[in-house]
């Protein structure tokens, strides 16, 4: 089919959208990802029965955590599709490219960034 | 099990929001079974924390501990030699090991990051329910293994109250009538006669009515 979709993705790889964990989509953020979203198979098709269900439930919980500590919720959500659908994978990643770009970078990433630039503290900075 | 829940982050960066090092210290018993404060839970917690603080520009030291537990010296003394370079502790224990671990450790200052809430069992994955509330005389025996002090409203030994509807307490539609439970049980055990038996008036010193309480067994004692 040949379709292409935002190049900002990078696609993280797991067995099932039930190994998927708060912490994983945490740590996404901690490491200055804008944005996370958990693709997993339709709900009531998951080949371990409920995996993707599970994934929905830490999604939303991840949802609550990010937006209690000033981060956003809307960085992150679930998406189901079947396998073979690939012009919907194209739609998600398309909206999903467009939610971060209208939430702005992720405030971690950028205090990361203006911690990078700033000048190394003086001596006397040190002693203090 | 001893139950709790999680507290909200905000409870918890009020906390600790004035140090400069903090370590999460989670445990691997009760409160690891009911998901508030296990190896993944101080994890998550210490995640949150550490972004909080990057995005205050502040630069916290955030570690991370699960003890096997914290109700026991032998486990807490594993904290001895790393615990000095952190301001402050968060543990996610239950109550109990969170004052434990703040009696070992008195220079530091320890805070709750779970509610502990009750001695309980899960009755399916996200729900628990309270079972036992310790009271240090069990009675299990003449109630058909269901317990009048922990789940019935009003603690009654001999039989429901006039509150008691079609099987439920008059505090809510969803909460079982314990005496109810307990006449079932004895219907199907056989033994509806020992619901005739009459309760003698229990000794409730043991109970919490009677301060803080100890257990000391002296053959175990060195």
């Amino acid at each position: 089919m040949r379709l292409s979709y935002p190049g900002s993705v990078r696609i993280i790889r797991v067995p099932c959208t039930g190994k998927v964990d708060v912490l994983h989509i945490l740590r996404c953020f901690e490491r200055g990802a804008d944005g996370v979203y958990v693709v997993g198979c339709r709900e009531g098709d998951c080949h371990y029965q409920n995996g993707n269900f599970r994934a929905r439930k830490r999604v939303e919980q991840a949802q609550q955590l990010l937006d209690r500590i000033g981060i956003g919720g809307q960085r992150v959500r679930m998406c189901n599709l079947s396998s073979s659908d690939a012009p919907l994978f194209v739609r998600f990643a398309e909206e999903m490219h467009a939610a971060v770009l209208s939430a702005g970078p992720n405030p971690v990433r950028t205090a990361l960034e203006s911690k990078k630039r700033a000048p190394p503290p003086s001596g006397e900075e040190l002693n203090a | 099990m001893i139950v709790a829940d999680k507290k909200p982050i905000e409870e918890i960066i009020a906390q600790v929001n004035d140090v400069r090092s903090v370590l999460i210290l989670g445990c691997n018993e009760c409160v690891t079974v009911c998901e508030a404060g296990g190896k993944k839970e101080v994890g998550v917690l210490a995640s949150a924390l550490r972004m909080h603080f990057l995005q205050q520009g502040r630069e916290v030291n955030v570690g991370e501990r699960t003890l096997e537990r914290q109700c026991d010296t032998e486990y807490l003394e594993e904290l001895r030699d790393s615990i000095d370079a952190y301001e402050a502790v968060v543990s996610l224990a239950c109550g109990v090991g969170i004052q434990f671990t703040a009696e070992r450790y008195p220079s530091k200052a320890v805070y709750p990051g779970v509610n502990t809430c009750f001695m309980g069992a899960a009755l399916e994955r996200g729900v628990w329910a309270e079972r036992c509330q310790g009271c240090g005389s069990c009675i299990l025996a003449t109630t058909a293994a269901v317990c009048p002090v922990a789940r019935c409203a009003k603690r009654l030994l001999n039989g429901p109250c006039g509150g008691s509807t079609a099987g439920k307490c008059e505090i809510s539609k969803d909460v079982d009538c314990a005496w109810q439970l307990i006449v079932d049980r004895l219907k199907a055990l056989g033994r509806l006669a020992d619901y005739e038996k009459l309760s003698p008036i229990k000794d409730w010193s043991t109970d919490r009515a009677g301060g803080p309480r100890k257990v000391i067994r002296e053959d175990l004692r060195s």
